[in-house]
């Protein structure tokens, strides 16, 4: 395209034809207003926009409107062999983008029907992997929730501590964030030589971290008068909503499907599935979702330390160890439905796929992303609360938008 | 759970009904006629042996012109029993209504919103039914098999 041509004729009324607000003017009351947040905001995590119905500073209603970041997913894996829908599958969730590769790698698996062959090396490795960007997600999850909230300095030791972990998963796969280091039947490498010493070395590293993070930012008196009692999500509204991970944890009930469907080498592994307590309000408040998230740091580090051992021990690196051994030249699974569920920081990620048995290209593959679910619940917990409040628990459901919008 | 007991159990609530099972899918799979969906749902939430409380994911699928109809999946678990179930609505390319099961789970809510986004399939007494993922004013639906790219958006011309 040429510099000069016209790419975008302005014309009035576009912007509220592709995307009119769904509560009109003509049906407020007199002292009740409209106001637009977002696409662009940073409290919004992304482009989301919400439409807020206010009066004065108490929030009536939300709406919120999503796709700004829709990249058709669905629509490129039914054009891909299932091998090259993993760099999409990254973009997902793309600060955690080892977990969605794990999910979708073991969802094709078992549809080949190779889950059971996988070798335990690879699988350990899978785990560790994921479970180094899990700590990456939620130190991201929390950061910035701190900082919408208006405590900064967390931000950046976060920041600075996540580096750490995005150069390990470089070290390993090449990318930063972006990996494609989870292949179907595999892995892209073996870990390279001396990443377990490293990593028992970030172990080491981040244990005092966390309790730094804990003492300046959950334990924080403004944070806790901030989020505590704002944003209450009952458990039978959860349920009811569809929602998962750390969200559904926070507001009580005991459901992680690392354990719940034991996928992977997660049966073999020693870690607590914590759950909100209201410590500091009800259960199921804002504070409780970040303290959920916090403690999963925690086991997040102890299953690190238990893949190491496995890694350097049972399981250890051997000269003749192919990772890409068990990947399969032609991926056709045979004709049939298939739903693979795993969870992902943010909850539970699922993949359906209809395989017609032809072709390898997915006739259909469907992701059900947690953010998109978890979001969802946003206007029924919002309702009567201040604007404020608004920001706080938006950042208390953590959703990345690559992945509602996918 | 086999798929038979819930089957049967489905069965005992609601009359006679016929309850296809899909030997092909993973979870198991029944295939529900469309006039019977909303029922089947309501009581696989409420039964107190099956419980399904938990709507993990509805998924929109086009079989083509060829096969000239229209696919709704829903995938149910059943927390306190550990259970998963697929259903399956076929409904015919021409008229791809079917009844809103947004009463029954709010997470069917915006799932039936994306549905309706990419397929086209409406669903009656939905609480909000509005494209989701793509612009208001945007013709057609992406996902459908047939479904051709647009040469202009709003005098833009989209190059690929």
């Amino acid at each position: 395209m040429t510099t000069n041509t016209v790419q975008y004729k302005y014309k009035e009324g576009n912007l509220s034809r592709s995307e009119p607000n769904k509560l009109r003017p003509e049906n407020l009351r007199s002292e009740e207003m409209i106001v637009n947040l977002g696409p662009q905001h940073p409290s919004t995590h992304g482009v989301l926009r919400l439409e807020v119905l206010l009066d004065g500073e108490i929030v009536q209603d939300v709406v919120p409107h999503i796709g700004y970041l829709h990249r058709c997913f669905e629509k490129h894996a039914e054009n891909l062999p299932y091998n090259q829908i993993i760099p999409f599958v990254d973009r997902l969730d793309y600060v955690a983008s080892m977990n969605n590769e794990h999910a979708y790698a073991m969802g094709v698996e078992r549809m080949l029907g190779i889950a059971d062959q996988i070798p335990k090396r690879v699988e350990y490795i899978r785990v560790l992997v994921a479970e180094l960007n899990r700590i990456a997600s939620h130190f991201i999850a929390i950061g910035t929730y701190g900082m919408d909230i208006g405590a900064f300095t967390p931000f950046f030791w976060i920041m600075r501590d996540r580096e750490h972990i995005l150069r390990l998963l470089e070290w390993a796969s090449g990318a930063r964030l972006l990996y494609n280091y989870i292949w179907i039947g595999g892995l892209f490498y073996d870990l390279p030589v001396g990443f377990e010493e490293r990593c028992r070395e970030f172990v080491q590293y981040i244990k005092p971290k966390l309790q730094e993070l804990d003492d300046v930012l959950l334990q924080n008196k403004i944070f806790i008068d901030r989020t505590a009692n704002v944003g209450v999500l009952p458990l039978d509204l959860a349920i009811n909503a569809g929602v998962t991970g750390p969200v559904l944890r926070g507001s009580g009930l005991r459901f992680d499907l690392r354990r719940v469907d034991g996928y992977s080498v997660y049966p073999e592994l020693e870690f607590d599935v914590p759950v909100g307590e209201g410590k500091m309000g009800n259960v199921g408040d804002c504070w409780d979702r970040t303290y959920v998230r916090y403690r999963e740091l925690h086991e997040s580090i102890r299953i690190i330390e238990q893949c190491l051992v496995q890694l350097t021990g049972d399981h250890q690196r051997t000269r003749d160890f192919d990772p890409q051994a068990l990947v399969p030249k032609k991926i056709r699974p045979k004709a049939q439905d298939f739903y693979v569920r795993a969870e992902i920081p943010k909850g539970e990620l699922g993949f359906f796929f209809r395989a017609d048995g032809r072709n390898d290209i997915p006739f259909r593959c469907k992701c059900r992303s947690c953010s998109f679910v978890n979001l969802s619940v946003l206007p029924e917990i919002s309702k009567g609360i201040l604007i404020a409040d608004l920001i706080a628990i938006i950042g208390s459901i953590d959703v990345v938008m690559g992945e509602v919008d996918r | 759970m086999t798929l038979d007991t819930i089957a049967s159990i489905l069965k005992s609530a609601l009359g006679d009904i016929p309850l296809q099972p899909d030997a092909n899918a993973t979870p198991q799979a029944l295939i529900v006629e469309r006039a019977h969906i909303l029922a089947v749902c309501k009581t696989a939430h409420q039964h107190p042996e099956l419980y399904f409380d938990m709507l993990s994911c509805v998924t929109g699928l086009d079989n083509g012109p060829q096969a000239n109809t229209l696919e709704v999946i829903y995938n149910l678990y059943s927390i306190p029993f550990n259970l998963h179930l697929m259903l399956k609505v076929v409904l015919p390319r021409e008229s791809p209504e079917v009844d809103s099961v947004a009463s029954v789970w709010r997470t069917a809510d915006w799932h039936e919103r994306e549905a309706f986004d990419m397929y086209g399939i409406h669903f009656t007494n939905h609480p909000d039914l509005r494209r989701i993922l793509m612009p208001a004013d945007w013709e057609g639906y992406p996902l459908r098999k047939d479904y051709q790219d647009p040469q202009y958006y709003r005098d833009i011309k989209i190059e690929y």
